[in-house]
């Protein structure tokens, strides 16, 4: 190529070879998804993992959970009990918590909190045994890394974060309640029944299937970032670890509230 | 006779992103017999081995394991190959999740359908033989770098296999440790009748234990053959590589020339201008 040509080719070929990544990238977790969902029950063993990865991200994330979900609920009760008196439509304060809370709060919520809490232990975990060749260990014995590492914690995401999201659902609503009605006086009757009028049950299905896409996205970007730790961070060793931790997490929750923005489209 | 499998390489160029570290291979490594890959640092050994082990795959060329060609063997066969092959990584690579005695298990319980009671004997056997018997409920972190690397000795010899790969299994050790490692692992090939590659630097270890030896170097194999023929090479480059170990062993230990200050301090001066040692005001 001559120096006149390169001049022209660069700024043409720069947003191509920008595209071909971002297919690549795509295309990669894509497959990385598959291939983890078709290794849950694959061989022996799976189901004791599978609780033991239930346990870390589902159980041990219930208080941080439960501490999100109470604080937004309250939060919510507050702004809307005074956003509503101003036109006197105080009654209409379960109506608000409850939508927002199940429809987009609660699942987005969750998975950002499970992708901080849970999804970076992922991706550190699975970095280090890359690092230090427990990865090529596995392959050596015979054992599917893919089945043995990523499949259980697929698993396990896709039971804990709908559980979650229910579990942050019921904290928030009674977080609603704690500031709307004990704290600032709304009628107590008149919130909880427009809590049950106002939630069909299309809201709670749109949530639960919002948290499933949630789990297997945050999930996949996670270990994805892990297990291609040594080829993917740009530095080896721990530094390559801690590069791919910062980008799983970050990545995660852009993909969830992009995800978020699109569901939240197609389903209402 | 053994019946271990004999493993070949045939034009064999192995690298990272099709840039070849070693090329032009042709190497047997001989059924049952202990062979040692041996050269400088980045010479390829590692890589070679990683090949060998099918983690990547190589640039051109064949790997033959048995006479079977590993690249296109069925999935079945690939799996009882893997299954028959130990590997003793350098530095031991235990799940550092799992206790000692679950990381020997594992092995065992994700391909054979025994009993608790009966993995638990055979991994009891296998820590002993490594003499680490008292340490099964330990976890890998809770290990000295030796302990670790006959852990992991332990587990590559619990499937019993035909074919046992090292990666410098004696560094980073003191050399009564690697002289102990080395012991063992002689024991362990006569007891099990496998073929043996091990990658060192460690020409004493080479010396006492290699029946077969590959040397590595400007990204090619210069030698292969046995100890004997090695020692009496012609060829500069392996005969400064052997001349150096045996000067390492025989050699007085270097000492500092006496100092003259003065030229001390010209010398600091220069490296750091006038001013070459701190005064009290200078700290915090």
């Amino acid at each position: 190529m001559t120096d006149k040509t390169r001049g022209f080719s660069i700024p043409i070929l720069f947003p191509c070879t920008i595209c071909r990544e971002i297919v690549d990238e795509i295309g990669g977790l894509f497959l990385f998804l598959l291939d983890s969902l078709r290794l849950i029950f694959a061989g022996r063993g799976q189901f004791a993992k599978i609780v033991r990865q239930i346990y870390f991200i589902g159980v041990q994330s219930v208080s941080v959970i439960a501490l999100i979900g109470l604080f937004t609920g309250m939060v919510m009760g507050m702004q809307l009990y005074y956003a509503l008196s101003v036109f006197g439509a105080d009654g209409f304060l379960g109506t608000g918590v409850a939508l927002s809370m199940v429809r987009e709060l609660a699942p987005v919520l969750t998975a950002i909190m499970l992708t901080g809490r849970a999804g970076s232990a992922m991706t550190a975990e699975i970095g280090v045994m890359r690092i230090s060749e427990q990865i090529d260990a596995l392959t050596i014995m015979d054992i599917n890394p893919m089945r043995y590492l990523v499949a259980p914690k697929m698993a396990a995401c896709l039971i804990s974060f709908p559980i979650l999201t229910a579990f942050f659902n019921l904290i928030a609503l009674w977080g609603g309640w704690l500031t709307g009605v004990k704290l600032l006086g709304a009628n107590a009757g008149v919130y909880w029944s427009r809590v049950n009028g106002a939630l069909s049950w299309d809201d709670l299905e749109g949530g639960f299937i919002k948290s499933i896409v949630f789990g297997l996205l945050v999930c996949t970007v996670c270990c994805f970032e892990g297990y291609y730790t040594h080829i993917r961070s740009g530095h080896a060793g721990p530094e390559g670890v801690s590069q791919s931790t910062t980008n799983a997490v970050v990545k995660s929750c852009v993909i969830t509230l992009a995800a978020d923005y699109a569901l939240t489209s197609l389903l209402w | 006779m053994s019946n271990a499998p004999s493993i070949r390489l045939e034009d064999l160029a192995v690298g990272y992103g099709g840039r070849p570290v070693v090329s032009d291979l042709n190497i047997e490594f001989p059924g049952g017999k202990l062979s040692m890959v041996v050269g400088g640092s980045g010479c390829g050994k590692s890589t070679l081995i990683k090949h060998i082990l099918q983690l990547h795959a190589p640039i051109s060329g064949k790997i033959f394991m048995g006479g079977h060609d590993v690249s296109s063997i069925s999935a079945k066969k690939q799996h009882c190959l893997r299954q028959r092959t130990g590997v003793l990584f350098q530095d031991g690579a235990m799940l550092g999740s799992l206790r000692l005695k679950d990381n020997v298990a594992l092995p065992l319980r994700e391909h054979t359908k025994l009993s608790e009671a009966q993995i638990m004997r055979i991994v009891q056997d296998r820590l002993e033989m490594v003499g680490l018997g008292h340490a099964m409920e330990l976890y890998p972190n809770e290990l000295s770098g030796g302990m670790r690397k006959r852990a992991g000795l332990a587990r590559a010899l619990v499937m019993d296999p035909q074919v046992l790969v090292c990666d410098e299994p004696t560094s980073g050790l003191d050399p009564i440790m690697s002289a102990e490692l080395d012991q063992l692992l002689l024991e362990m090939m006569c007891h099990f009748d496998m073929t043996m590659v091990v990658v060192t630097h460690d020409l004493a270890s080479m010396r006492a234990l290699a029946d077969f030896v590959v040397i590595l170097g400007e990204s090619k194999c210069l030698y292969q053959g046995t100890i004997e023929e090695l020692e009496k090479t012609e060829n500069p480059y392996l005969r400064h590589f052997l001349d150096r170990a045996t000067e390492e062993r025989t050699a007085p230990r270097l000492t500092m020339p006496p100092l003259d200050p003065s030229m001390l301090k010209l010398n600091c001066n220069k490296i750091l201008g006038e001013k070459t040692t701190i005064r009290k005001g200078d700290r915090c």
